[in-house]
């Protein structure tokens, strides 16, 4: 592929040669293009003094054209452009985001000390009630129960804890900022037409991309770094469906709270809220298996738990280890999962006994 | 009447559209509904509305749908804005309120019943019952005090803790209107409140507002497509058609006297014996005296039907007509029989022979 486009080059005379010519702009150009060798291919050619052979006509890309013009920059100019115009942004950058996002750390930090340093005599019962008064349905406590014992007879305990406490900090983190921003987003058309493709950017850049921007910025030792991964990936979903959850209230009551004389915050608390509270479930349900998914990849910058594991059973082809670890992933998503869908129904039961 | 309106629309016009001031205009050089629409692109709402509304009566807004009068309902509060016009309230313009203003009109002064009923789902009835008073922030004994009363009076002890999506329509719409006299306003909206209610729980319903109208003497401002619930219940009906009033008046006026062939043909399908009253039809005495082969004494206000079926169905009868016991006119079975007759009716009969 790297040839394809470039080859031209080792034909002695660039195709685009005659376009500049015919433009008279030879001047502007400057003398000989580079001889440099751009890919593999290229150096190859050189070396073994056969003429690679190009397309007839190549495409007017940026590469080739520098073939006829070495004032036309090349595709490798541009890519190290935005790398140079990033270091250059970084310390300002790093000045503001740094203080900003350093209670991160200390939460992250905070979070992880506190679930490994509590006995798990305590932590596991404590895992069961809580899920008992979150789901009140004894199918899921029990699954809760059977599926954690059976990490922990596996010596996977610790690092499931792990993995939990960063799931649990930073599904907090992205409901406490996802919820007001998508209640302004309900309330504002333009707040929502601007917000919505960062949104769409967010969730449909590959997860590994915007890990690069955050390991120039943060050092890697730092918590910080994967919880923000972990956080612009997980807050989507409970941002678009409270947004969505308040513009689908129906708009009957929400007249009829105008109508009483309601002011914007009773009628927020009183109405909207309670009343997209079906829908905002939803999207914390969402932000807790988002969050469970980038927290694996993120072990790739030292995120700690169960997607080590798996990282490790990558690298040295451990295929037990992996499998292993990767069944607690599944186990973890599974219990999140039925206990905040079940907490979810029992929020729209409250809205709708018959 | 020489006591003031207590609600008085003047000169009330609402375009939908981009630009309603521009379109304005135009609709003031009397371009039409239709033609607005395809030349300006905006929508004609209302156009031109006078109506004055009585203290202590029921104004009964009448007109299919599309006619405007959800959206004229809605001007009262200010829940849509006018485009031009006044709305007059105890002689103080609405329009001139800030929002505070305008909250605390909706909180203390008019009070709103919805044809979805439109309670808060996730509120039990006692709580949807209180939720004017909670608004203003009334103590919650108060609150609670007040709505069970208003719920007792509409028929609905023993159903405070449930839910409204455990109780039927008629139920629901019972809370709307508790939860209405709860707030204690002296105007009452109401928007086809009981249009989505079943034919037997209307009747059931009218009964009702009647019945509590004859107590509370609210200004209650009904809107329904339905003339016969508008005839049940008007003291002064007014009907719409596209966004214009058609015509005003007392509703045996406009039975007796329709000025538009539109509401002939609405007229024209009612039970006529049952809407129309014995003194729409009577002649006055003018101080003459009671005729002496009188067969009986009726009461003014008796509808027709009640009538007929006094008098067997014998038409040769005169009735003695009183008000307040004292006489006031006669009725003859003859000229009861004609006035059942619709004039669109009897005009088509006359063609025909």
């Amino acid at each position: 592929m790297a040839g394809g486009l470039a080859d031209f080059k080792g034909t002695g005379m660039a195709f685009y040669d005659g376009l500049f010519e015919a433009l008279g702009l030879e001047d502007w150009c400057g003398g000989d293009a580079s001889s440099a060798p751009l890919s593999m291919a290229d150096l190859l050619a050189q070396n073994s003094g056969e003429e690679a052979t190009g397309p007839i006509f190549p495409f007017p890309s940026l590469d080739n054209l520098n073939e006829s013009c070495a004032a036309v920059s090349q595709t490798r100019d541009l890519t190290k452009g935005i790398e140079d115009s990033f270091l250059a942004a970084k310390p300002a950058l790093q000045t503001v985001l740094d203080p900003v996002t350093q209670p991160l750390s200390w939460l992250l930090d905070g979070a992880l000390w506190t679930f490994n340093a509590i006995p798990w005599w305590i932590m596991i019962p404590l895992l069961v009630v809580v899920s008992w008064y979150a789901s009140r349905s004894k199918g899921v406590t029990i699954f809760v129960a059977v599926s954690i014992l059976l990490m922990a007879f596996v010596d996977h305990y610790d690092v499931a804890m792990q993995t939990l406490s960063i799931i649990f900090v930073c599904t907090s983190i992205s409901v406490l900022i996802g919820v007001p921003v998508g209640i302004a987003m309900s309330k504002s058309d333009r707040l929502q037409r601007a917000i919505v493709p960062v949104l769409d950017l967010l969730q449909t850049l590959p997860t590994f991309v915007y890990l690069i921007p955050l390991i120039f910025l943060f050092s890697v030792t730092e918590s910080k770094l994967y919880g923000i991964a972990i956080i612009l990936y997980a807050i989507v979903p409970v941002i678009r469906l409270t947004d969505l959850g308040i513009r689908l209230v129906d708009q009957d009551v929400v007249e009829a709270a105008n109508a009483f004389g309601m002011t914007s915050r009773q009628k927020l608390t009183g109405v909207e809220l309670p009343l997209a509270l079906p829908n905002i479930m939803a999207g914390v349900n969402q932000t807790i298996m988002m969050s469970l998914a980038m927290v694996v990849i993120a072990s790739l910058v030292s995120a700690p738990g169960l997607g080590v594991n798996v990282l490790r059973g990558i690298r040295n082809l451990e295929l037990g280890v992996g499998i292993v670890a990767g069944i607690g992933i599944v186990l973890l998503a599974v219990i999140l999962d039925r206990v905040s869908k079940a907490a979810l129904s029992r929020a729209d039961m409250t809205n709708m006994k018959h | 009447m020489t006591q003031d309106p207590k609600v008085r629309l003047r000169g009330l016009y609402k375009i939908f559209g981009n630009d309603p001031a521009e379109a304005l205009k135009f609709v003031k050089q009397g371009v039409g509904k239709e033609q607005l629409l395809v030349d300006h692109q905006h929508v004609l709402g209302l156009q031109d509305i006078n109506v004055d509304m009585q203290e202590g009566e029921i104004t009964v807004v009448m007109g299919l749908s599309g006619s405007g009068k959800s959206t004229l309902i809605r001007h009262l509060n200010r829940l849509i804005e006018p485009t031009d016009g006044e709305i007059l309230l105890d002689g103080e313009d609405v329009m001139k309120l800030s929002e505070d203003g305008l909250r605390q009109l909706r909180r203390k002064k008019m009070s709103m019943v919805f044809q979805k009923f439109a309670l808060l789902p996730h509120r039990t009835v006692l709580q949807n019952a209180a939720m004017a008073m909670k608004v203003r922030g009334v103590p919650e004994a108060d609150q609670t005090r007040e709505a069970k009363k208003w719920l007792d009076r509409v028929g609905l002890t023993g159903y405070e803790n449930h839910y409204p999506a455990q109780l039927s329509g008629g139920m629901q719409q019972r809370v709307g209107i508790a939860r209405a006299l709860t707030a204690n306003t002296d105007i009452m909206l109401m928007d086809e409140a009981f249009s989505a209610l079943d034919p037997l729980i209307r009747t059931d319903m009218q009964d009702l507002l009647l019945e509590l109208q004859t107590e509370l003497h609210k200004t209650i401002i009904f809107i329904t497509h339905d003339l016969d619930e508008a005839l049940k219940l008007a003291d002064h009906l007014v009907i719409l058609k596209d966004g214009r009033v058609v015509q005003q008046g007392e509703p045996q006026e406009i039975l007796l006297e329709p000025n538009d062939p539109y509401i002939e043909d609405f007229v024209s399908d009612i039970n006529r014996a049952r809407v129309l009253k014995v003194r729409s039809v009577m002649e006055p005495l003018n101080g003459g005296k009671a005729p002496k082969d009188a067969a009986g004494e009726v009461d003014q206000n008796e509808s027709l039907e009640k009538i007929i079926a006094r008098s067997g169905g014998d038409t040769t009868h005169t009735y003695t007509v009183t008000k307040d016991g004292e006489p006031v006119g006669t009725l003859e079975m003859k000229s009861l029989v004609r006035a059942l007759v619709p004039r669109v009716a009897s005009e088509a009969g006359a063609r025909k022979s």
